[in-house]
Order: C-alpha cells, then sequence, then structure tokens
C-alpha cells in the first residue's frame, strides 16, 4: 500500500518535470508548423499545423542579415564548430593542466592551481577589451580560430579533473612506472581511459557554453559569413514571425546531438570503471 | 655474489622524518629476502627506494654491479606487488599482464605467448578477459603476481602483498610464492610485519626496527640468537620472557632466582630472556609462578602466570595440560637455552 503511494508520488513529481521541459518545447514546434499569418493573428498554437516543410526549408536555406551572406545553416555550422572547438579544446587543455598540477609536484603546484581558479572570477565578458585588442593583433577577427582561442581555457573544467586526478590511487602510477610507463604514456593510457566519463562530461558542459556564447562572437565578427546561433535569433529572426519558432527548433539540434551521442559514452563509463 | 646491495641507505622524508637510517645490506642472486619490523619502521620506504618510487636521501642502492640512484623506475627492470594489488581497473587480466611487456616492445607473439604460459602457471586462464573489478581478492592477488612474474625482472618486490587475504588463502599463496621464487630464481624482497610468513618464506630475514636493521640472517639464526633486545622480543610468539636482573661472578642474579653462566660476561646490570619453550616444569626448579591465564591450542598448551617480582612470564607444554588457573608452579631452564643483554645498549652479549 505504502510502496504503492510511493512510486506514484515520486512518478508524479517526476512526470511533472518532464512536462515543464516538454511543454513549452511542444508549443514552440507546433506553432512552428504554422503559417505566418495565422501565427500572427491567433497566436501560439498546441496542435500541428500545415506549413512544416515550408518553414523549415525557408529558415534553412533564405540567406539573412544585412549583406544576405548567410543562411540559418550556416548560423548553426559556425556555431557548432566554435562550440566544438571549444569543447575539445577545452577538455584537452584542462586534462593537461589538471595533470601537471596533480603529477609533477613543483613546489608551486597548489599556488598555480589557485592562479587558475581565480579566473573564474574574470569571466569573458569582463575582459573583453584586451581580449579583443589580441585576437585583433593576432588577425584573428572573424575567423574560427578568433572565436575559440580565447574561451578554450577553462578553470572550472581544470578543477573537476584535477579533482578526479586526486582520487586516482598514487600506487596506480607506481605500478604503471614500473612496468615501464612514462609520464606521457601513463596519460593516454591510463588517466584519458579512466576519466572517460568526466571527457564526455566537461565536453557536454563545455560544448553548451560554446553554444551559447553571445556577447564575443557578436564583438569579434564584423562579416555576417561568422554569425553564430544566438546572434542570429538576435538579428535576422528576433521579429514577430513565425520563422523564429522555427530556428529555435532548429537551433536546439546540434546540442542535442552531441549529448545524445555522448550521453551513451557516459553512461558506458558509469557502469565500466567501478 | 652480491647481486642487489644497500650500502649506508638513507631516507629523510621532506617533512623531516627519518624513515631509514644508513642501512647497508647484501642481497644475493636468487634469494629471497624478507624485512620483517613492527608498523611504520620503515621497511616499505626501503622497499620503495629499490623500486625508484622514493628519491634516495643518502647513500647508494646497486643493482646487478650498477648504481640505480638515479635511474628512473621504469628502466630499473624491477616488478613490484603491492598489499591493494594496484591493477589497472580500466584493463581486462590480459591486458594487465601485457602491459609491461608491450612497454618493452616486445612484439604481440611473443606478448601473448609469455602472458598465456603465465596465465596457466598461476591458474588464471579462465579471467583473461575479465577486469580486475570482476575478481575475488585472491583471484586479484594471482593477477598482481602475474605482472610481476610475466616480465621476468632483475628483481621481485613485495610490500604486503598477502595481508588482504583471508588466514587460510595466505597460508596457500605463501608456499606458492616460495615455490615461484625458487622456480624462477628471481631474487626477492619482500616485506611483512607477520612473523609467521617472514620465518616461513624467507632465506634471510632482516629485521628492521625504526630504520635501523638490527640483524641480518637466516630464520634459525634470528630465533635461535637474537643479536638484539628488539629481535628478541619481536620474533616469536608467545613472546619471550625476559627478566630483569644483574651478572655477578658470572652468575647471573635476580630477585626471583640465580643461574650460572657458561660464558664470560662481566658483571653488569642485564636482561635475561628466556623463550617459553625452554622452560620445563621441575620439582625444584627455581622460577616460581602463580598460574594466571591458561591457553589450550591443541597441540599445545600456554600457561601465563606471575613470579614473585611480577615478571609476567608465559610457559608452553605440549599437548593438553594437566595445571589448572591458580596452580603454583616451579619451573627451570632447559639445556641453557638463554639470552643475555646489555640493560644500556640492548645488545647480546653470550
Ligand atoms: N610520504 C611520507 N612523508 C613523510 N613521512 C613518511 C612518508 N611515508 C612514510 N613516512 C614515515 O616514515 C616512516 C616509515 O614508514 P614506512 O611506510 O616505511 O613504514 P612500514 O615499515 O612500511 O610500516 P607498515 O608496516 O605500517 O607499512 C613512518 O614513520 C612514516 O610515518
Ligand atoms: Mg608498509
Amino acid at each position: 500500500m505504502s510502496r504503492i503511494f510511493r512510486i506514484t508520488v515520486s512518478h508524479s513529481i517526476l512526470i511533472c518535470g518532464v512536462l515543464l521541459m516538454i511543454v513549452p518545447l511542444w508549443l514552440v514546434f507546433a506553432s512552428s508548423t504554422h503559417s505566418n499569418s495565422f501565427i500572427y493573428n491567433e497566436g501560439m498554437q498546441w496542435k500541428i499545423g500545415g506549413e512544416f516543410f515550408d518553414n523549415y526549408d525557408r529558415v534553412l536555406n533564405r540567406k539573412g542579415g544585412f549583406t544576405k551572406e548567410i543562411t540559418a545553416s550556416g548560423i548553426f555550422y559556425n556555431s557548432f564548430i566554435m562550440a566544438f572547438g571549444i569543447a575539445s579544446l577545452s577538455v584537452f587543455v584542462s586534462m593537461m593542466a589538471a595533470y601537471s598540477l596533480v603529477y609533477f609536484k613543483t613546489r608551486f603546484s597548489t599556488l598555480f592551481f589557485w592562479l587558475i581558479f581565480v579566473t573564474l572570477l574574470v569571466p569573458l565578458e569582463l575582459r573583453i577589451l584586451p581580449s579583443y585588442q589580441i585576437v585583433s593583433d593576432l588577425n584573428l577577427l572573424n575567423s574560427y580560430a578568433g572565436l575559440i582561442l580565447p574561451l578554450s581555457a577553462s578553470a572550472i573544467a581544470t578543477f573537476f579533473f584535477r579533482q578526479y586526478y586526486r582520487s586516482i590511487p598514487e600506487e596506480l602510477l607506481e605500478a604503471a612506472k614500473l612496468d615501464g610507463a612514462n609520464s606521457w604514456k601513463f596519460f593516454i593510457d591510463f588517466l584519458v581511459p579512466l576519466s572517460k566519463t568526466m571527457i564526455a562530461a566537461m565536453f557536454i558542459f563545455m560544448f553548451v557554453y560554446g553554444y551559447n556564447q553571445y556577447l564575443w562572437p557578436l564583438i569579434m565578427t564584423t562579416s555576417e559569413k561568422y554569425w553564430t546561433v544566438v546572434m542570429g535569433l538576435k538579428m535576422i529572426y528576433g521579429g514577430n514571425s513565425v520563422d523564429r519558432y522555427t530556428y529555435v527548433i532548429l537551433s536546439l539540434i546540434p546540442p542535442v546531438i552531441i549529448i545524445v551521442f555522448l550521453q551513451r559514452l557516459f553512461i558506458q563509463g558509469l557502469f565500466q570503471s567501478k | 655474489m652480491s647481486y642487489l646491495e644497500l650500502d649506508n641507505v638513507t631516507k629523510i622524508y621532506p617533512n623531516g622524518t627519518k624513515a631509514v637510517n644508513e642501512t647497508s645490506l647484501s642481497i644475493s642472486e636468487g634469494e629471497l629476502m624478507v624485512f620483517v619490523g613492527p608498523s611504520g619502521c620503515g621497511k616499505s620506504t626501503l622497499l620503495r627506494m629499490i623500486a625508484g618510487l622514493e628519491d634516495i636521501t643518502g647513500g647508494e642502492i646497486k643493482l646487478d654491479n650498477r648504481v640505480i640512484n638515479k635511474v628512473d623506475p621504469s628502466e630499473r627492470d624491477v616488478a613490484m606487488v603491492f598489499q591493494n594489488y594496484a591493477l589497472y581497473p580500466h584493463m581486462n587480466v590480459y591486458k594487465n599482464l601485457a602491459y609491461g611487456l608491450k612497454n618493452k616492445g616486445e612484439s604481440k607473439e611473443e606478448i601473448e605467448k609469455k602472458v598465456n604460459e603465465v596465465a596457466e602457471l598461476l591458474e588464471i586462464k579462465e579471467f583473461l578477459l575479465r577486469k580486475p573489478g570482476q575478481l575475488s581478492g585472491g583471484q586479484r592477488q594471482r593477477v598482481a603476481m602475474g605482472r610481476a612474474i610475466v616480465r621476468n625482472p632483475k628483481a621481485f618486490l613485495f610490500d604486503e602483498p598477502l595481508s588482504n587475504l583471508d588466514a587460510k588463502l595466505r597460508g596457500q599463496v605463501r608456499i606458492e610464492i616460495k615455490k615461484l621464487q625458487k622456480q624462477m630464481g628471481v631474487t626477492s624482497v619482500f616485506v611483512t610485519h607477520d612473523q609467521v610468513e617472514a620465518m616461513t618464506l624467507g632465506d634471510r630475514l632482516a629485521v628492521i626496527n625504526e630504520g635501523v636493521i638490527e640483524q641480518v640472517g637466516s630464520p634459525i639464526e634470528v630465533y635461535e640468537k637474537p643479536a638484539t633486545y628488539f629481535v628478541a622480543e619481536f620474533i616469536g610468539t608467545p613472546q619471550m620472557n625476559f627478566i630483569n636482573g644483574k651478572i655477578h661472578a658470572n652468575k647471573f642474579i635476580s630477585d626471583e632466582f640465580e643461574c650460572s653462566i657458561n660464558k664470560d660476561v662481566k658483571d653488569q646490570e642485564v636482561i635475561f630472556g628466556i623463550r617459553p619453550e625452554n622452560l620445563k616444569v621441575s620439582a625444584n626448579g627455581s622460577i616460581k609462578i602463580k598460574v594466571d591465564l591458561i591457553e589450550k591450542l591443541g597441540a599445545d598448551s600456554i600457561i601465563y602466570g606471575y613470579d614473585k617480582s611480577n615478571n609476567y612470564l608465559c610457559y608452553r607444554e605440549n599437548g593438553n595440560t594437566k595445571i589448572k588457573v591458580n596452580e603454583e608452579i616451579s619451573l627451570e631452564i632447559e639445556d641453557e637455552n638463554y639470552h643475555l643483554f646489555d640493560q644500556e645498549t640492548k645488545k647480546r652479549l653470550n
């Protein structure tokens, strides 16, 4: 009796949570399949309409912006490259940083760690002018490298990797050393496979972080060819038309792909390591 | 012929702890040396310096005629079995065994042959594809052994590899290690704080106390002629009995009893030691104790009691004893089997 009660309660809570996530999404999706004028007159819709292909085809392929150089698919591509670059680079850099902090016991490694950690207090938005200056001096304005590099060192990810490495027993390193592994081999053969889960989690986290960037791409791209998702939403699809719903739905696809793909690895890792 | 040689080796940890103090020791090829001593005496530290996992503060370690002080652990060609085994959790047993060989650059076929040989030898063939997490403690222990054996290194180093096994398994594995080691003839150092392990395994023992080797010798030597009071106290269960007294005119004199000494020892304060099995009940024995406790172990009985000057003494008798608690018994020393130690230096005198 009480067990049934408990299950009912917990399931209702879970269902509420799911609805909270799904309902707005559905509302946007359903609205995105109606004609412009219908939405304009009637507001958002719960039911699917008949304009799905027309709307999605139009948004994906119509040239937008002021110079008509970019389509929504181009924008998604830009953001995907940017987010993917930031995620891969920051995972790589953080792993290396954490590795050196934990395993090469230099005298100041704790100090270095805190210095890295303190950069959390200085997000890109605060140092946007010097960052712009540097990127511009390096001739990286209007390039993928310029979009990616300033965001590719993550104190948070370094922190998580450091904590994880510290939990790996010292004997593992010692046994590997006696088995003839040098520092590089230990990293590749041990730390990378052991932190698969952490890598997947950090990758997702950093991908979403990169995908959501607005101010930095806004400031450093003058060419519309390099516009990114959030900019596009503001610049092209910010108007009161059905296209913005379509755009929002489409913009969800890249991160969803990443999450779906990596979640398998993530869960796999969870079951393997313990 | 010395194969592994420690020469005045000292270890001082960065925090100032002096874990090993000017220790010298020479181990010959194929020998199994056991480091035994109480917790914190520096056994592991000494072993880890041989492995290269700790820097050497002073002195020199030579392996196979080569000073290895500054040689990286990965190039020393020694294998270590850790107390918690330190198996690679993300690799299956096969890869655990193969990893060292792979790093040596051996060919796939060769690795496969060697791993299979060792797996056969240790009876872990059926687990080759399992991860360490899917093995029992005993099986893990075997894999850890296998990982050391498969590389056929210059030396095996064991740091209490049996302490996580249950008593019965420990006994079995002990015998197996001894056999394997003899069969392979690889020079080995085995660290333990369990004296039964030490006595049964070692060709020789090094008894360590507070970073200093107190005695090196065969198990029987160490048992029969402990070089210091510490060794006498540490080796043997139940413990040796000790009575304080002095030597006068080649006689040991204590409040309790007197006994003539067969060797010239100058007059001084001494500790007189006698093992429980070297006492025997005798009607006119000079040591009288009031029995306090009796432990019947089946094969023998251990009788504890106080003498007049309140020394707690222990006496071992074969079989099921007839002695009762609170009985007064007189004991005498059998065959002059006693040990004399200087009260100041704690060194053996006879
Ligand atoms: N990394 C370290 N830093 C500072 N002191 C240490 C370190 N490792 C060990 N010690 C100290 O050195 C001494 C010897 O330690 P060691 O680990 O060699 O003892 P052990 O004989 O192996 O003991 P056990 O039987 O408990 O394993 C101890 O006093 C210990 O506290
Ligand atoms: Mg130890």
